[in-house]
């Protein structure tokens, strides 16, 4: 009995040890397989859908390299890549120059997509679009407007019967580039906001319910009935949730959509700084859609491992080119042409 | 045959070496366990180290106004623990409140009432409760216990207890009163396994004396039995706090995740070990990973400080009673 | 009065066939084989495995276990046999403490002492957190296993002109041996359920990577991860997991539990 416990646990030991990826076992095969190269990547969950297609894709293209993505919240893809646990980070908040000081590396932005924070909600029985003004979402985020029929709610929606509901509001838990959109429109919006809670990847929500990343939020705002939160549009499509209209600086009520987006990137774009940080949020433009935002990939100037820097370089290239053909279809809005020929040029940056 | 003290040195026979190794046998052999053990006190020392050591920047700037703090705002960097630990404790004492009795009335059951193999058996399938792991318990209450909280129980109880301050405004079916009830169902094991063995050691002739008294069985049961384990079960109270305590999975599913305090049950809440579980990869600065890592300091000492009282009142009843092996 | 007690303990053990049949009646409708041979499908999309979580578990325990079983074994042959001094209480008093650690706690550690150091979140990180977790219910069984060998066997052996460690090696272990081994089992099931240790150290791959120095999906991880995400598909994918993390665990503890049962009729006789 005993014997046979411990071969079993000798050949359990060694088939592990050796294990490799299940659907790669066709490699194993060959004479000399090409290396396995892995690299671990970790931050925002606003373009997690894109980037987990990407990096999938990718991966059927070049079998050898498999790119570890995991959506913990841009807080957390900063705080990864400024300990240097992961070769690359991804945040929808462009780092602060107090974040920049600290790396010992400097890490470079290099923008993937345009996407957009929506208004998602769950009121049982509205089926309508809603609209929301600017203030009305500083106010029932700060926790003024607390019922759904509110005088405030209801100017800008006449011909809905809103409920006479509490609202209940959802957030985010976890350090979040979502989050630091949101708010950075919320500030430019409104002076209350902007003194009483400011901007960060995390901050002192006055009112809500918390829900660990984009998904974690949209999971609530379904479950919850009279619930609003912000999630990144392709969240609440793939959802099937309930988006609002925001009123833009022009006056205008817009949806969040491919043109809306990228409209709000056009004026950004011509005077892009040199690293790629910039906001985009109320932005002017008689279409632009006003919560909008670039994301980036925060990729160290320097690294170590030849092998993986060309990994990513070129999936940065590619990224670039055949990647952007992909956006569109999960409703991220591709990089304006003058953003991707900078960027092509900053990939020398990397060494 | 030389008698010299066994050395390294070659012996003169091959007796004596045997000897020898036989004598260096025990020695190695308690070396060694003494080193593996050893190695215990080592990785403990280490972790309060850990936590003692990347804790100082919050413990240097708050001091101990860090517990008494309610702001937690990153932006700012002002850090309190006062709503994670209102949120622990509240949760643990929901838990308690519904779990105690609960989890007595069954031990009473199955100690005094039940046959031995009935006993036995459901004893048996309530321990197995206790190894389901809290990832799953967490899973199960946000698709069955939220919508029934939400739905049915939270409204019923509004309109019963509203004029209390515990069962007003507004219920999401996530918070306080979910998290708390996640946490009663969780330690109902511990209560009920420890306290069915420490009722079954009370001596047979206490029961008895009672019966002979002309007592009924029920008031053999809660008038005798159970004050005389009494002890044993508020130690077995206490350990299940400390579980209850450090709960963390299964309570972050469902607590709400907002670092306020409320007297309302039915409002979102937070503690100390979702908070962490939350917020620990993305601290992005230093003082912020600092109070993470004392908020994980004050839990720790707390569950010991539970711990201890656990492991003295139990060691009290065991002792008492004729024991069991 | 009584009933009514009798009624708490009908409470109880629905509770764990709610659990029981909730978990076969929603995962096992998504169990097939496709669950366990394949990796995730990107987000969004339908389909996929939970292969790596399967293996990533896998590696995570046994890794647990060699660093858990040893010292937790060693150490309590150490408290039942050559126990009796200061330091054995100290031993004990510190095994106690370790046990009481949260395991969000014991996260954090393993973070800082081995995430960080190598720059990575590894398998070995969680490997690490979890075995230091088994240390002391390992230490505790034994110790509650060897104590419990007559004393007529120890003095037996030494009558017959054993040392104390060939006493202790060949005739109480092997005595108190199948309820170590259970001892084992059962800590090994508790730990394999462990999510918050692993969130910062083992953190989560994508992938399946060979070796111990790369992240790793564990099924408790992911059960977490899907159950509060808003895809059906997901949430679907998280009661299957959920089944075969419960099942297994709950097999090794019935099992345990005969074990024993066999392990007491032969000490008795």
């Amino acid at each position: 009995m005993k014997r046979v416990v411990s071969i079993v646990a000798f050949a359990l030991g060694l088939a592990f040890t050796s294990c490799g990826s299940p659907t790669a076992s066709s490699d194993s095969t060959k004479a000399a397989p090409a290396r396995q190269i892995l690299i671990n990547g970790a931050g925002a969950t606003f373009p997690y859908p894109m980037y987990s297609k990407w990096f999938d894709e990718y991966h059927r293209k070049f079998p050898n390299i498999q790119i570890n993505y995991q959506s913990i919240g841009s807080g957390g893809g900063i705080r990864q890549i400024l300990e240097g646990t992961v070769d690359f980070g991804a945040s929808d908040g462009p780092m602060t120059d107090e974040q920049l000081k600290q790396a010992k590396t400097k890490i470079l932005h290099f923008p993937t997509v345009l996407g957009a924070d929506v208004a998602a909600y769950n009121i049982p029985g509205i089926t309508e679009e809603l609209n929301f003004t600017s203030d009305a979402l500083a106010a029932i985020f700060l926790g003024k407007i607390k019922k759904w029929n509110d005088p405030e709610l209801k100017k800008a929606n006449p011909s809905v019967s809103l409920p006479d509901k509490d609202i209940v509001v959802v957030h985010r838990s976890d350090g979040s580039g979502t989050t630091y959109v949101w708010v950075d429109y919320l500030s430019k919006i409104s002076p209350e906001w902007k003194s009483k809670v400011g901007m960060s990847t995390s901050v002192n929500w006055p009112v809500g319910l918390g829900g660990k990343g984009n998904e974690g939020v949209a999971g609530l705002i379904k479950q919850t009935p009279d619930s609003i939160g912000y999630v990144e549009l392709i969240y609440a499509i793939q959802n099937k949730m309930s988006y609002g209209k925001v009123r833009n600086s022009a006056g205008k009520f817009v949806k969040a959509d491919l043109m809306s987006v990228t409209a709000a990137a056009a004026g950004a774009s011509k005077q892009m700084p040199e690293d790629f940080r910039v906001s985009i949020t109320d932005s002017t433009g008689p279409d632009a859609y006003p919560i909008s935002s670039f994301t980036w990939l925060l990729i160290p100037s320097k690294i170590e491992d030849p092998m993986k820097k060309k990994a990513l370089t070129d999936f940065l290239e590619w990224m670039l080119t055949d990647g952007q053909s992909m956006v569109e279809a999960l409703s991220y809005a591709k990089l304006p042409a003058e953003v991707v020929v900078m960027e092509q040029k900053a990939i020398a940056q990397v060494q | 045959m030389t008698t010299a003290s066994p050395t390294i040195d070659r012996p003169a026979s091959p007796q004596h070496k045997f000897v020898q190794r036989l004598l260096r046998g025990d020695q190695i052999a308690h070396l060694i366990t003494l080193i593996f053990a050893s190695a215990i006190i080592l990785v403990t020392a280490l972790l309060f180290f850990e936590l003692f050591r990347s804790s100082a920047l919050t413990r240097q700037k708050f001091g101990f106004s860090f517990l008494m703090t309610t702001t937690w705002d990153p932006v700012a960097l002002e850090f309190g623990a006062l709503p994670f630990i209102y949120g622990t404790l509240v949760t643990s004492a929901l838990a308690l409140i519904i779990g105690v009795p609960l989890g007595l009335g069954a031990a009473v059951f199955l100690a005094e009432l039940a046959p031995p193999r009935v006993s036995d058996g459901l004893a048996f399938l309530i321990e197995l409760l206790a190894a389901v792991p809290s990832v799953i318990y967490g899973l199960l209450a946000i698709f069955t216990l939220i919508p029934l909280l939400r739905d049915y129980i939270a409204p019923v109880l509004r309109s019963t207890l509203g004029f209390l301050p515990f069962f007003r405004g507004p219920s999401y079916g996530v918070g306080l009163l979910a998290a708390g009830t996640v946490l009663a169902i969780m330690i109902l094991p511990f209560i009920i396994s420890i306290s069915r063995e420490v009722l079954l050691a009370v001596p047979r002739e206490q029961r008895e004396a009672s019966l002979a008294l002309g007592a009924t069985r029920w008031e053999t049961a809660s008038h005798v039995v159970v004050p005389y384990a009494k002890a044993g079960i508020i130690g077995s109270i206490f350990l299940a706090l400390a579980r209850a305590l450090g709960e963390t999975m299964a309570v972050t599913m469902v607590i709400g995740n907002d670092p306020k305090i409320n007297a309302s049950l039915f409002a979102p809440g937070y503690s100390i070990a979702a908070v962490i579980a939350n917020e620990f990869s993305e601290a992005t600065s230093d003082i912020y990973i600092s109070a993470l890592i004392e908020l994980g300091l004050v839990l720790f000492c707390i569950t010991i400080a539970v711990n201890a009282i656990a492991r003295l009142l139990i060691l009290a009843t065991t002792r008492k009673s004729t024991a069991h092996s | 009065m009584f009933a009514m007690t009798g009624l708490c303990a009908a409470v109880a053990v629905s509770v764990l066939f709610f659990i029981l049949g909730y978990l076969l009646w929603q995962g096992g409708r998504t169990l097939n084989w496709q669950f366990f041979t394949q990796l995730p499908a990107p987000v969004g999309e339908t389909g996929g495995g939970f292969a790596n979580a399967i293996i990533g578990s896998a590696k995570l325990l046994l890794l647990a276990s060699l660093i858990g079983v040893p010292i937790g074994f060693l150490g309590g042959v150490y408290l039942a046999e050559f126990g009796g001094t200061t330091w054995a209480f100290i031993v004990r008093y510190t095994t106690d403490l370790l046990n009481g650690v949260p395991s969000i706690v014991m996260g954090i550690f393993a973070y800082a002492l081995i995430v960080l150091p190598m720059k990575h979140f590894s398998t070995f990180a969680g490997g690490v957190a979890l075995g230091v977790m088994m240390i002391p219910i390992a230490v505790r069984s034994t110790e509650e296993f060897l104590r419990a060998v007559p004393n007529s066997l120890r003095e037996g052996a030494l009558a017959l002109g054993a040392t104390k460690w060939r006493a202790i090696a060949t005739v109480v272990i092997p005595a108190a041996m199948r309820g170590i081994i259970t001892g084992i089992m059962l800590d090994v099931a508790r730990v394999a359920g462990e999510t918050a240790p692993l969130l910062f150290t083992a953190f989560n791959n994508r992938f399946s990577s060979p070796g111990w120095n790369q992240p790793t999906s564990s099924l408790p991880v992911m059960i977490f991860t899907y159950a509060i995400a808003p895809y059906e598909d997901w949430h679907r994918q998280a009661w299957a997991a959920g089944l075969v993390l419960l099942s297994l665990v709950l097999v090794t503890n019935i099992a345990a539990r005969f074990i024993l049962r066999r392990q007491s009729l032969v000490l008795r006789g």
